[in-house]
């Protein structure tokens, strides 16, 4: 069911030492609820991205769960502060086992 | 004929108590860079009208913020499917569209001008009908629905790269037949509740139809994504959902109507800029 998945992340490139930024993460995905039927009346099996995770050099910097409400590719939009240099590094958990991975790293001006 | 003056402060006036707010004096330019034209003086043509809007300008702020930037548009992601398309070979000839057209930027401005004459076909071609021709004619492949996905995604790739450019449609010479046709239509009252394109989108723009804020119905910024149904719309759908809505029977997509519809109304937003693919409710 993984197919078209794309994760997309947007993350200055740089910011201030303390700086709060604004990280906005986007993946494609079909979040199939699990609540519809087919044509033939079959309920379509959920498929959905149940996981997000945003980690700073190792620290947890946001850790959402997803539930079969949520509508087709889910955005995300939020801050952070960056107290030093480093890498963000985003995960999406899908239903099916796949994990999908991006990083972004980010310097002090 | 009309003090479209008077009737847009009224309008204005109205929306103040109204829920649906829509910050009618924005601008907008995306990502920083592409300054799109959202209100223009009206082309000679229209009678009835000075002012011409695009439909971004009726919009809710949060609705209006998501065309602001590329990574808040979710219909960029049919934009990079469309990319990876053109990029692709496809049919017996081995070919891909970026074989003859190199880029997608090659092609800036194409959309603005389109619906057109084709010469050699002796027929008006939508921009849909344009990229069939090349896919039987030129890659040997199989021709693509009328707004079905793979349609629309070029479309909306072939719309991003033009965007800011100005609407500018031809309506003379061997056009002319077909839109003075397109023009009879939309004058024309269609359906059980007996509605024309103009009641709403010429006589009451700006105001309420029940819960939904009419604009002009401008086509400027399609292919459309819409947040009641979450993917790209193509203006023949469109089209079909608003005579569908005055209780008629709709003609379908790609027939010599809706293209002669299309030609007609892309030609009331000459002047506007292309901004597909654009964000509506």
């Amino acid at each position: 069911m993984a197919s078209g998945v794309k994760p997309r992340v947007k993350v200055p490139k740089s910011a201030a030492a303390g700086e709060a930024i604004t990280i906005k993460t986007l993946i494609s995905h079909n979040m199939e609820s699990g609540q519809r039927k087919d044509s033939d009346g079959n309920i379509i099996p959920r498929s959905i991205i149940n996981r997000f995770t945003c980690d700073f050099n190792g620290q947890n910097v946001i850790d959402i769960t997803l539930e079969p409400a949520i509508s087709t590719n889910p955005y995300f939009e939020f801050e952070a502060l960056v107290p030093e240099a480093g890498e963000f590094k985003f995960t999406w958990y899908d239903d099916d086992g796949d994990v999908y991975e991006d990083a972004k790293p980010i310097a002090i001006a | 004929m009309k003090n479209t003056m008077l009737r847009t402060a009224v309008a204005a006036a109205a929306l103040l108590s109204a829920p649906a707010f829509a910050d009618e004096d924005a601008n907008l330019v995306i990502n920083d860079e592409i300054e799109i034209t959202v209100r223009a003086a009206a082309p000679a043509h229209m009678e009835n009208v000075d002012e011409i809007f695009s439909g971004w300008v009726f919009r809710s702020d949060e609705t209006q913020a998501m065309q602001v930037d590329d990574f808040d548009n979710p219909g960029m992601i049919w934009v990079e499917a469309g990319a990876e398309t053109f990029a692709s070979v496809d049919g017996s000839e081995g070919k891909s569209c970026a074989s003859c057209h190199n880029s997608p930027e090659d092609l800036a401005g194409v959309k603005a001008v389109y619906p057109k004459w084709n010469e050699a076909a002796g027929e008006v071609r939508t921009i849909q009908m344009q990229v069939n021709d090349c896919r039987e004619n030129r890659m040997g492949a199989e021709p693509w629905k009328i707004d079905s996905g793979d349609m629309l995604n070029m479309e909306a790739l072939l719309a991003s790269v033009s965007r800011g450019v100005p609407v500018n449609v031809a309506i003379d010479g061997p056009v002319q037949s077909t839109w003075e046709q397109g023009k009879e239509i939309y004058y024309t009252r269609f359906g059980q509740l007996e509605l024309s394109c103009a009641n709403c989108h010429e006589d009451n723009y700006g105001n309420m139809i029940r819960a939904d804020h009419l604009s002009q119905g401008q086509i400027n910024g399609f292919p459309t994504y819409r947040l009641k149904n979450a993917k790209l719309n193509g203006v023949q759908g469109r089209f079909k959902g608003c005579v569908r809505d005055t209780r008629a029977e709709p003609f379908s997509a790609g027939s010599p109507e809706f293209i002669a519809l299309e030609l007609y109304v892309a030609s009331r937003g000459n002047g506007l800029s292309v901004e597909g693919p654009s964000v509506r409710n």
